[in-house]
């Protein structure tokens, strides 16, 4: 690869984004907006309804005749797995949920004892006709909503800069025929995808970063963990998202139809990754499917951070899983690309 | 001399059509070799193959003997007949990117001069106009200082005073010593300034030479010219061969006393009569019966 061939169509693919002044703007503010927005909103207020894991025996339902406690009216009871227990754990230390039950064995439960919510729970579950449980006391301050919405507005925010901004524009520069006028000089197919996944993964990081420092002065938010290992994190995210909508624009041709794929792509991921709202208690089949999402990947890894100041070895599953999809996205998109029309 | 490009039994199949039917010429360096012919005869698809942009069916394309590569991207200039540019950046911006991907080639300043484009160096590549747009394809195609320059219809579109100030650009880079092939379906324009053309119709090259020499073996005559309304009397009463041609009259002939003392003898007005040589455009209906423009 020419490096000097390659700076020249990242550089001039800088300076087409940074003069586009409406889509700049967009960038910065949008996500800017809406944290804020939600952060005035939401306020810091508590869930209204009880939400309670249950470690239940394998086949059992989660009612009464399991114990008399399931039977408590305005309580979300959701199933936790065993191997799910130390997440669970997790989620009360966080307020995210107020009770966490074991019934599998001898009854035990965790509660955070800062929690208003779990006090309330622990009272209606003691005061239930079951047997005696073993207290787990837990502690944990309490997660804000906007603590917890704020990477995922972040997250989205970068994932639709990187699909737009790399797959619409291939498919833009190959219907115009500036594509087939590169390919008319010594770029090769490897610099010019070079220059735009780099380009586009310099904007977008930078962009988060400036979003991220300006919602820091604006509203308070907790980030317990490590400032460069969240940036590590933002920049394996963003290459495996611009990766897929290379992938994606490898060969259209028509900006109608990369636009309906990159939407169809999207879409599901800003439903199901977690950017507005926790899958937990979700089926579990959904969230498996969530967890072939780059976005899940990277907004679970951020998340575990910044709330719960995970380090490198926490959250490396996350990262391998950015990494290989990045690979398999990019082998795809070399094998398949064109530079013009077919 | 070896041929600067060598073109080999060219065959271009689409679905239904046979773009370019067994294609072969050679282009000796230093000329400007015009390729002719109406919209749809296959010359712009014969010029893809040629530049490495589309791949033929069978046949090939020679550069100084090799097979078409990376020394023929550097060393060819290429301007399409459609090609947009990234927005947002200016005219020096542009010639500044696209000189950067070549390792060898002119001062970008110099580019400029050349293709008059001083004026517009800070404009924004969206808001130039046709003839504007038309120069920067040109310098663009000029960054890497080519031994081969490839202009597919380059004035399509232009208005005359452009089209004038284009052909000065192309005669001032043919002084140079590059080899220039030109597609066009503007005679006037090929006739000015290519020294071998060849006509394709049908995907087929049909004549090719030296444009004079090509006249001179189809034509010993000359074409008389008059408005139609002039002419006044039925054609076939006239002892010439006689052409309607939309609103004039052509006649021709090797005897031009013998026309005109033939139309003055009918009263016929020769006021308006224009007398002129044979050109392509007569050699293209001459060979093919087409008209070159359809």
């Amino acid at each position: 690869m020419n490096l000097r061939r390659m700076l020249a169509i990242w550089s001039a693919r800088n300076l087409e984004f940074l003069r586009d002044r409406s889509t700049l703007v967009f960038n910065v503010v949008m996500p800017l907006a809406l944290v804020v927005a939600f952060a005035v909103i939401f306020g810091g207020q508590p869930r209204s309804l009880f939400k309670i894991g249950v470690l239940a025996p394998p086949g059992a339902a989660l009612d009464a005749s399991l114990h008399p406690f399931l039977g408590t009216r305005y309580a979300d009871f959701y199933a936790v797995a065993p191997a799910e227990l130390a997440a669970a754990i997790r989620t009360v230390e966080r307020h995210q949920s107020d009770l966490l039950i074991d019934l599998q064995g001898a009854p035990r439960y965790w509660v955070n004892a800062d929690s208003p919510k779990g006090y309330l729970a622990e009272k209606l579950l003691l005061e239930s006709a079951g047997a005696v449980a073993k207290r787990e006391p837990v502690t944990g301050a309490a997660v804000q909503y906007v603590d917890w919405l704020l990477p995922g507005i972040l997250g989205m925010n970068m994932m639709f800069s990187c699909l737009f901004g790399v797959g619409y524009v291939v498919v833009r520069y190959r219907k115009s025929g500036f594509l087939r006028r590169l390919s008319a000089t010594p770029v090769t197919a490897v610099e010019f995808g070079a220059a735009q996944i780099l380009s586009r993964l310099m904007l977008t990081v930078s962009v988060s970063v400036l979003v991220y420092s300006a919602l820091a002065l604006l509203i308070p938010f907790r980030n317990n963990g490590s400032w460069f290992l969240l940036l590590v994190t933002a920049m394996l995210g963003a290459m495996c998202m611009i990766s897929l909508s290379f992938m994606v624009a490898a060969r259209f041709t028509s900006e109608e139809l990369a636009n309906g794929v990159i939407n169809l792509v999207s879409w599901p991921m800003m439903l199901l990754s977690g950017v507005w709202y926790s899958l937990e208690g979700a089926p579990r089949w959904l969230r498996i499917v969530a967890e072939i999402f780059p976005l899940t990947q990277m907004l679970e890894a951020a998340r575990a951070i910044m709330l719960d100041g995970a380090g490198i070895a926490d959250i490396l599953p996350r990262l391998a899983a950015l990494v290989a999809m990045t690979a398999v996205f990019l082998g795809i998109a070399g094998a398949s690309f064109r530079w013009r029309p077919g | 001399m070896e041929p600067v490009i060598q073109v080999r039994d060219l065959v271009k199949q689409y679905p239904g059509v046979r773009a370019v039917d067994g294609v072969s010429f050679d282009i000796p360096p230093g000329i400007c070799f015009g390729l002719l012919g109406p919209n749809g005869a296959g010359k712009t698809t014969t010029v893809e193959i040629m530049e490495g942009v589309t791949s033929p069916t069978s046949g090939h394309v020679l550069y100084r003997g090799e097979p078409l590569g990376a020394r023929f991207r550097a060393e060819a200039g290429i301007q399409f007949q459609k090609t947009a540019l990234q927005d947002f950046l200016t005219v020096r911006e542009t010639l500044v990117m696209f000189r950067r991907l070549y390792s060898h080639g002119r001062d970008v300043d110099d580019v400029i001069r050349l293709c008059a484009l001083e004026p517009l160096v800070g404009r924004d590549n969206r808001k130039l106009s046709g003839g504007q747009l038309q120069r920067l394809l040109l310098g663009i195609a000029l960054v890497n200082d080519p031994q081969v320059l490839f202009l597919d219809e380059p004035t399509t579109g232009l208005d005359p005073q452009a089209r004038h100030n284009f052909w000065d650009l192309i005669r001032a880079i043919k002084a140079e010593g590059r080899t220039v092939l030109l597609t066009t379906h503007y005679m006037e324009e090929a006739y000015f300034l290519c020294d071998v053309v060849a006509i394709m119709d049908r995907g087929k090259i049909i004549a090719e030479g030296p444009p004079s020499r090509l006249l001179k073996e189809h034509f010993d005559d000359v074409v008389l010219e008059l408005p139609r309304e002039d002419f006044g009397i039925d054609p076939a009463t006239f002892p010439l061969p006689v052409l309607l041609a939309g609103d004039r009259v052509e006649i021709s002939t090797a005897d031009v006393e013998l026309a005109l003392r033939a139309l003055l003898d009918r009263g016929i007005p020769v006021r308006h009569l224009r007398i002129r040589p044979r050109n392509l455009e007569d050699l293209f209906l001459e060979l093919t019966g087409r008209e070159l423009r359809t």
